[in-house]
């Protein structure tokens, strides 16, 4: 039994021992703060936001046009006038790096966002529905993904032709297997959680709990493929590029530039040194930016 | 269930899987506008006419693709469009071998570089030797292979002139591709070894291993090594894909006269059939190896549920 002597008022001491001392972290502030003391990623994540200002900012500010000829500098080495040097039609170099990575950085985010699109509405509901419908959704995705991605994006380019709208299209509607099978997981595990119950609870539709409920609580997943996979549809670009079908001249990719810049390198090697450079920092930076998201959304993993 | 079982299955839906790509590939090239003779060249109409019957190509399309199934089903994979006189399997059969030699001398130059790689780094975490290791991981899944290919052709053949490119002249002339090939999946595979070893070597079993009174090289080569293999199987078949589509890129620049060269000159030159061929060759070769890997992965690791 207890008695009034059982009870005192709290000390001040003990009074403030209870007080939340800092304002409450969301989720999200969580992970940046953990991204935030990763370096790497964030020499990454400045070298994209670089990368991106300059491919916006300084075809405004050049003094030349992508497509400007002039003769007379045809094949200049780098010097003050020409930054980078000059391509065999006399272009300047600079200027058409920074507008292959409009057209490069374009392609990745573009790609990307399609199978990203696809790939979590067709997870998304493959993993929601389960059962045979699962079971059929998920074989179509392994037939897809028994042969590889870069075979289906080569006869759709045969079939669209060449150009940047086919590449968007045809990367988009190639990669999207991966996405698909990452989100199907992902609903897989949330959709026995307590929130889903207490949406179910209060009357949501399906798809509002899909939709809203479900898909958003993967978003971290879904970021960490799609930084993986924007590098990767860059890569897959160059690649096109390479084999003959990119974008039509006279604008350029870094996979054009370089797969131009093949041609000659014996005598000219610079012309492949700068967009072959540009490729290899913008996928190395996504990787970095890629890993260190990976870590900040699971930090058991990196322990 | 069965393994015998589990066999059938796994043939049986790799056939489907075949017959599905081979499918889309049939109906994709014939949506292709225009007919396969359609060139900037203006041909006479009676010329394209006769090759359209000599192609069998004024058929509806259901006989067409019929026929297509009936031939492949003999493993013909018809006439090409564009080499006179030459099927695709001839084509194939010349220059697939030089492509063999290529990517398979890549596949093992992986795997001898990328294993040892990535036990080392995972066994000195955080030293120097983890740390170059990794550095020449993350560049290896950077730099674009024709990037170095390029680079390899600069250096090595015109700069230091130790090899010669443009030619083919047996294993000699498949090293320098071969090693370009080879860097990418050694990298990815040093990664992957790398993360597995670290996760084997903090299991029970280990610390068991050593409880037990074993010395650090048979605890780490026979007890860890064999269990952190398993996802570098599991690769192979993605690997085997990336060196074979590697292969269009590597053998252009290197100027090695195999499958992917061709394959590349078909896409310029619209060779619908050749491109059709070898998809269907490339597919059915890619099909085959992972239902392979898949059954030695069911026999190496019983946890596998056999689905």
């Amino acid at each position: 039994m207890y008695n009034s002597e059982d009870f005192r008022p709290l000390t001040p001491e003990e009074r403030a021992s209870s007080e939340i001392q800092r304002p409450s972290k969301t989720y999200w502030a969580d992970v940046w703060s953990r991204l935030k003391a990763d370096k790497l990623a964030m020499l990454g994540l400045f070298i994209i936001t670089v990368i991106i200002l300059f491919a916006v900012f300084a075809p405004v500010f050049s003094r030349y046009e992508y497509d400007e000829m002039d003769f007379n500098f045809s094949n200049d080495p780098p010097s003050f006038t020409h930054w980078f040097g000059c391509d065999m039609f006399g272009r300047d170099l600079f200027i058409r790096v920074m507008y292959g990575a409009r057209i490069s950085l374009a392609v990745g985010f573009i790609a990307s966002f399609i199978s990203l699109f696809i790939g979590v509405i067709y997870g998304g509901i493959s993993g929601f529905i389960g059962g045979r419908c699962d079971n059929i959704m998920m074989r179509i995705v392994d037939v897809i993904y028994s042969v590889p991605a870069m075979i289906y994006v080569i006869l759709l380019m045969v079939v669209v032709g060449p150009g940047l709208k086919s590449i968007f299209i045809t990367l988009g509607i190639s990669y999207w297997a991966p996405m698909a099978r990452m989100v199907r997981a992902e609903v897989m595990r949330l959709k026995n959680e307590e929130f889903v119950i207490a949406a179910m609870i209060t009357g949501a539709s399906p798809s509002r709990i899909l939709f809203r409920h479900i898909i958003p609580n993967s978003m971290g997943a879904v970021l960490v493929t799609l930084t993986f996979s924007v590098p990767g549809a860059i890569f897959t670009e160059a690649f096109l590029s390479f084999v003959g079908l990119g974008v039509s001249a006279p604008m350029a990719s870094w996979g054009v530039l370089s797969s131009d810049a093949t041609e000659a390198l014996a005598i000219y090697p610079w012309q492949l040194f700068f967009p072959a450079a540009a490729i290899s920092i913008t996928i190395l930076a996504f990787n970095f930016v890629g890993d260190g998201l990976r870590d900040a959304l699971d930090p058991k993993l990196g322990k | 269930m069965k393994i015998k079982t589990y066999i059938l299955k796994r043939t049986v839906s790799s056939i489907i899987t075949l017959f599905i790509v081979i499918t889309i590939t049939f109906f994709m090239m014939r949506a292709i506008p225009g007919g396969p003779f359609t060139d900037a060249k203006a041909i006479p109409n009676f010329v394209i006419e006769k090759m359209n019957e000599r192609y069998g190509l004024n058929d509806p399309l259901y006989i067409q693709y019929g026929r297509y199934l009936l031939n492949i089903l003999c493993f013909d994979l018809g006439p090409s469009y564009r080499y006179e006189g030459m099927t695709v399997n001839e084509l194939i059969a010349d220059s697939f071998p030089v492509s063999f030699i290529v990517g398979g001398l890549a596949l093992l130059i992986s795997l001898v570089i990328g294993i040892p790689l990535g036990v080392i780094s995972a066994l000195r975490r955080g030293k120097w030797q983890d740390k170059t290791s990794m550095i020449f991981a993350t560049l290896g899944v950077t730099v674009p292979s024709f990037v170095l290919a390029s680079a390899f052709v600069y250096i090595f053949a015109w700069h230091l002139g130790w090899v010669t490119v443009g030619f083919w002249d047996g294993i000699s002339t498949a090293i320098l591709p071969a090693v370009t090939l080879a860097l990418y999946p050694a990298a990815f595979i040093s990664r992957l070894v790398r993360s597995e070893m670290l996760e084997v070597l903090g299991q029970d079993y280990i610390r068991t291993a050593y409880a037990k009174g074993l010395g650090r090289s048979s605890v780490i080569y026979i007890h860890a090594l064999k269990n952190a293999l398993i996802p570098v199987i599991t690769y192979l078949g993605p690997l085997t894909a990336g060196i074979l589509t590697g292969s269009f890129v590597i053998e252009k620049v290197y100027g090695v006269p195999g499958l992917g060269t061709f394959f590349v000159t078909s896409i310029n030159n619209r060779d619908y059939t050749m491109i059709m061929g070898v998809t269907v060759f490339y597919s059915a070769i890619l099909v085959s190896f992972n239902m392979i890997t898949d059954i030695c992965l069911s026999f190496i690791d019983p946890r596998i549920k056999l689905r």
